[in-house]
């Protein structure tokens, strides 16, 4: 048995179709839904119209006289529980956290929340049943909007006599990571500029495209739950940590799972439900949601606002920037739902070197859906917040945007580069990212464009838009983690088997949900091991088979599982060289190891690191003092994140006779560090664009006054499609970071972090000669329209009533409104 | 997403059809299901029965009859899109149509289903309107034709009874006239925001003719009347147009939503006429 010849020098850099594509595209495969196991009952849950009621009475009696139903429970049939959704990540010792149980008995704190469970044959009876269970309820008055829960007068949550979660602060002067940021502004009052602005970051539904479904076998020793979901590890110890049970009789597998952005990084009601009605019946039992279902109780994401100060000299150098965020966590603090607008503290000063900085949030409580991770998840809301005033800036300057950015970023000989905010950046050439997105662009033409169509007068104007994001990814040091008291670290773990034929199974602690790692991980393998890549199978997924893991979010799979997949090969090296000179009767020493073989050096003997495999398989002959076999685990906890960055540029139509605009160019540069499969990469840029222009067009999750979801079904939640859609130009530049060996970053959330102030900049910019200097996004036809018809009436203000104003009297909300107009406030 | 329980029937004829209605106090007709699926879906109707229409030959197709074309009520959207004669006398229709849904409900969807639905956001209503059309309705009664402007009475009702079956449509031939249809929405399977269908009749450079039909302006497709007067006859300059079109929103009353308030409509009911009139005459 040879290691293969002919395979390509370098697997790593290849433009692999992705191995798992025929199975996830055609649906032939383990999808939670397609799962059927011998007697298994189904679940339809009975959910609460209403945002926020007292349960008076559930009348069950008809359902479970209907047709093939086996049971239908309420929260009182649990007198001990079914488990919590709990959160993880206390963003302070005092935060306000209610009890998220799966089922409630006496209290819904939003729609959608559960209060009965049907069982029955099949799954249209249990639906049937469903609508016959007669819950009375006393409406309660309910508190949606994060800025009225500020006020405290409707509360979420009576019991807790607050609406207000938590207050997390970062403060460059008591860090002792920079200066004094009130200091600055007022220093820029006297002689400077100050620009304040409030941008709104509205609530988004993840939609991913499988809805969540359950599947749990309560028959064996284990039981077993399959479940749509990106974290069945964080599951399984959240199962065992809130139900009692013991870990090692759970199994969790997230079988393929048909995307996640972040909504499948929770914990559910419905997986908890699953579980309790399964062991209490001794059968398997299956829930599947419906879309509704998902839109109203899948969480949501996003929903912040921010208010921004930023102080900067007359030329245009910044010199400080205040940010105060309000931040919508619906009725419980999900897993990490009040981390998510936390992690901003770290992305607001973005690239720009900030002498001052200070990040104020301020979470609250409302009757809405639980809001939690979003693609991106914090990084884009503050990426929208600072890209957007540094257009500000611009105009306030009067020079280009790039111009203003290239003042104030950090140069390329500056990395690796501290910021204001504590963080330490591994690399980046964000001039020449810029360079090139510029030369790609044909940014200097556009620009003539655009000054020849306001010279005419052109009903479509034309607007540029830039955003030259970074983003922090590869969550995380272990250690960053404990000291924001997150309940979990940040390692990764992976382990190489070598089978005796040659084979070599990887087995990663992430989770993939569409992203690709099972071709991504074969290719470093292969290149690692040098055995063919169509030899390598990557199994995830499985607490059984991958006992030990952390899951897939935060762009760190690849950069944190990677490099743990990296060190077990290694390991597995350096294992099989003791054989290898064994075998061949030579000083270990004297070996090299290359293309799959260990060779003596300076002779052509040698042996293939697959023969060592089945040699220590058979185990007839290996040195004294070894175990045989060479199969190797490592974890890997990072000792810093990485940091990606790009420079997108946009170019839009903006119809000034009916507001509707229309894309005409978008260029991005992104340097991700290395990239071990193109082709995947530009998959993830193309989708992630795609979820940052939505957001800045067309997506939006609104309630009306009394807490209905408005946008329960995709008629109304305008999710694009590719019809919407134009070619990007995407390309790289290449930083290998320097915080892992692959020189990799993440690149999941890039697109999405970085898509959407670039769009809102561009028709902000088209219409700024109308003294325009804001658009509340999605920027709909209706808004900017409305936006220019305002334009002449007055200054130039936001012109929505969508945009509620910061109370004046709150704390750190002394200075609201924003003038465009230098100090002038 | 589950609907709750029904009785079927698939009639092959328009006479069983009537009948099985008939039956019922609670029956429901199934054309291209691409409106009551969802509905009997999410549940927000429950019929005893559904009475199918997809085995009844005769309800298909499109022919000549004279001065007009005659579409059968259970015509899919695709086979109006590839048809001769629609092409040639009814471009309207054709323009309208191109823009409904995405080719996969366009395959299913049925003209017939699309106007007894009658939802005012719909795109056929408004071409149907303007192009003059009469629809043939079929009841235990015998057969009676409506014109489309007594067809269409309220949000989601129509002329039609509950135990009437629309069959036909019969579009007066417009041999010759320019046509447009002015869809405005925000991503590309959405329903109209407002749409406007034009549809001209030219005498050299000037407008002898002008039929402007509006979708989701009201509870109905209207007819934009004053528009329709200040083109009619008039020279088709740039200024002549655009004034007439100014006038499009007059006496309608559209809905607010998400996607636009009523004053926004209106304004966008203008602008959109004066483009689907400048392109229906080609300019
Ligand atoms: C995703 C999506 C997007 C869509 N987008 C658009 C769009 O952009 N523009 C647009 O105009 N439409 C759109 N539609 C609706 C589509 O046009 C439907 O096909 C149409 O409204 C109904 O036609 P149908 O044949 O499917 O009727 P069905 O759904 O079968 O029936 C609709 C109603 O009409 C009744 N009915 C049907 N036929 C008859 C008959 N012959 N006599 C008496 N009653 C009858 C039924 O009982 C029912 O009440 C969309 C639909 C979907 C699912």
């Amino acid at each position: 048995m040879t290691t293969v010849d002919d395979r390509p020098s370098a697997e790593i850099g290849n433009r692999r179709l992705r191995k798992e594509d025929q199975r996830l595209i055609t649906g032939r495969t383990k999808w939670t839904d397609n799962i059927t196991l011998p007697g298994m009952v189904h679940l339809a849950m009975v959910r609460s119209p209403f945002a926020h009621a007292r349960i008076t009475s559930i009348d069950t009696s008809a359902a479970k006289e209907a047709a093939n139903v086996i049971a239908v429970y309420t929260a009182a049939d649990f007198p001990d529980g079914m488990g919590a959704c709990a959160n993880a990540w206390p963003i302070t010792p005092e935060q306000v956290t209610p009890d998220h149980l799966p089922m409630v008995g006496e209290r819904v704190a939003c729609a959608g929340e559960i209060v009965a469970v049907v069982v029955a044959r099949t799954a249209a009876q249990a639906r049937d049943a469903a609508e016959l269970v007669d819950v009375d309820y006393d409406v309660l008055p309910a508190v949606l909007d994060g800025l009225e829960a500020m006020k405290d007068e409707v509360l979420a949550h009576p019991d807790k006599g607050t609406n207000k979660s938590a207050f997390w602060k970062l403060d460059s002067a008591e860090a002792g990571t920079g200066g004094n940021v009130e200091e600055a502004i007022a220093a820029a009052r006297e002689d400077g500029i100050v620009i304040k602005r409030e941008y709104r970051q509205q609530r988004l539904i993840p939609a991913f495209m499988e809805p969540r479904s359950t599947v749990v076998d309560p028959t064996g020793e284990q039981v077993t739950m399959w479940t749509a979901t990106q974290i069945p590890h964080i599951l399984r110890f959240l199962i065992a940590a809130t139900t009692g049970m013991p870990e090692s009789k759970i199994r969790v597998i997230a079988p393929d799972v048909g995307g996640g952005f972040g909504g499948k990084l929770q914990t559910t009601p419905e997986e908890f439900i699953t579980l309790a009605v399964a062991r209490r019946l001794g059968k398997p039992a299956k829930y599947t949601e419906t879309r509704s279902e998902s839109l109203v109780s899948a969480h949501h994401g996003r929903d912040q606002y921010q208010k921004l100060t930023l102080s900067a000299t007359k030329d245009g150098t910044v010199t400080g920037l205040k940010v105060e965020l309000v931040a919508n966590l619906g009725a419980y603090v999900a897993i990490v739902g009040g981390g998510v607008p936390v992690l901003g503290a770290w992305m607001f000063n973005a690239i720009y070197k900030f002498p001052a900085y200070q990040f104020n949030c301020q979470t609250v409580l409302t009757n809405t859906a639980w809001v939690d991770a979003y693609r991106g998840a914090g990084r884009p809301e503050a990426t929208f917040g600072i890209e957007r005033i540094m257009d500000e800036l611009a105009a306030e300057v009067g020079v280009d945007p790039l111009a203003i950015r290239e003042k104030n970023w950090i140069k390329h000989e500056e990395f690796p580069f501290t910021s204001v905010a504590g963080m330490t950046y591994d690399s980046g050439n964000y001039e020449a990212a810029t360079a090139r997105a510029k030369e790609l662009f044909g940014y200097d033409e556009l620009r003539a464009e655009q000054a020849a169509r306001r010279e005419s007068g052109d009903p479509v104007q034309l607007g540029i838009g830039v955003s030259t994001f970074t983003e922090m990814c590869g969550l995380a040091p272990s250690r960053v983690l404990g000291s924001l008291s997150y309940g979990a670290g940040g390692w990764e773990s992976a382990s190489i088997r070598m089978l005796p034929t040659g084979k070599v199974e990887v087995i990663t602690g992430t989770s993939p949900h569409g992203q690709g790692h099972e071709t991504a991980w074969s290719q470093i393998v292969a290149d690692r091991l040098g055995v063919p890549f169509e030899d390598v199978e990557v199994l995830h997924g499985d607490t059984q088979v991958a006992y030990k893991g952390l899951d897939t979010y935060g762009s760190r799979s690849l950069v944190v599982g990677g490099e743990a997949v990296v060190r077990a090969a290694d390991k597995v090296i350096e294992k099989a060289k003791a054989f290898a000179a064994h075998l061949l009767e030579a000083n270990a020493d004297d070996l090299e190891f290359s293309g799959g073989r260990f060779g003596v050096k300076g002779t052509d003997q040698g042996i293939g690191i697959t023969d060592i495999a089945l040699a220590t398989f058979a185990s007839h002959n290996y040195p004294e003092g070894l175990e045989p076999g060479i199969d190797a685990d490592a974890t890997f906890d990072p000792d810093d994140f990485s940091f990606p960055h790009g420079t997108h540029l946009c170019a839009m139509e903006v119809d000034t006779e009916t507001g509707q605009t229309r894309m005409r160019k978008y260029v991005c540069v992104d340097d991700i560090g290395n990239v071990i499969n193109p082709l995947i990469v530009e998959g993830q840029v193309h989708g992630g664009l795609v979820q940052g222009i939505a957001q800045a067009l067309w997506e939006e999750a609104v309630y009306d006054e009394n807490g209905t979801l408005v946008t329960g079904s995709f008629v109304d939640y305008t999710l694009p499609t590719a019809a919407d859609t134009i070619s990007f130009v995407t390309e790289n530049t290449t930083s290998p970071s320097t915080t892992n060996t692959l020189g990799t970053k993440g690149v999941g959330e890039a697109g999405t972090i970085a898509s959407t102030p670039a769009v809102v900049n561009s028709i902000v910019d088209a219409l700024r000669p109308l003294g325009i200097h804001d658009i509340v996004m999605p920027c709909t036809p209706e808004r900017v329209w409305k936006a220019i018809q305002s334009a002449g009436s007055h200054d130039g203000e936001t012109t929505t009533e969508a945009q509620p104003h910061f109370d004046e009297a709150a704390p750190n909300n002394a200075d609201p409104g924003s003038t465009g107009e230098g100090n002038a406030q | 997403m589950i609907p709750a329980a029904f009785d079927y029937a698939a009639p092959e004829t328009v006479a069983d059809a009537l009948a099985a209605l008939a039956d019922s106090d609670d029956a429901k007709v199934l054309a291209g299901g691409q409106s009551l699926l969802p509905i009997l879906r999410m549940r927000l109707n429950a019929p005893e029965k559904i009475v199918d229409l997809g085995k009844i030959a005769e309800l298909r197709g499109i022919r000549e009859d004279g001065d007009a074309i005659v579409i059968g009520a259970m015509t899919a959207y695709a086979d109006i899109l590839t048809d001769p004669l629609v092409a040639e006398h009814a471009a309207l229709l054709k323009a309208a149509i191109e823009t409904v849904a995405d080719p996969q409900i366009r395959h299913r969807g049925t003209i017939g289903g699309a106007l007894v639905h009658a939802d005012p956001a719909g795109d056929v209503g408004a071409p149907v309107l303007a192009l003059d059309a009469e629809l043939v309705i079929a009841g235990p009664g015998g057969e009676r034709t409506v014109a489309a402007a007594d067809f269409f009475e309220d949000l989601f009702t129509t002329a039609v009874g509950e135990d009437e079956l629309l069959t036909a449509i019969r579009i007066p031939k417009h041999t010759g006239w320019g046509a447009a249809y002015e869809k405005f929405v925000r991503v590309a399977h959405q329903w109209s925001i407002v749409a406007v269908a034009a549809t001209v009749r030219m005498d050299g450079d000037a407008i002898a003719e002008a039929r402007v039909g509006l979708t989701n302006m009201g509870s109905t497709p209207l007819r934009a009347t004053a528009t329709e007067a200040a083109l009619a006859g008039s020279a088709g300059t740039a200024q002549g147009i655009a004034h007439a079109c100014g006038l499009a929103a007059e006496g309608t009353s559209p809905p607010s939503d998400l996607n636009g308030d009523a004053d926004y409509r209106r304004h966008l009911a203008g602008v959109l006429t004066r483009r689907a009139v400048l392109s229906a005459v080609g300019r």
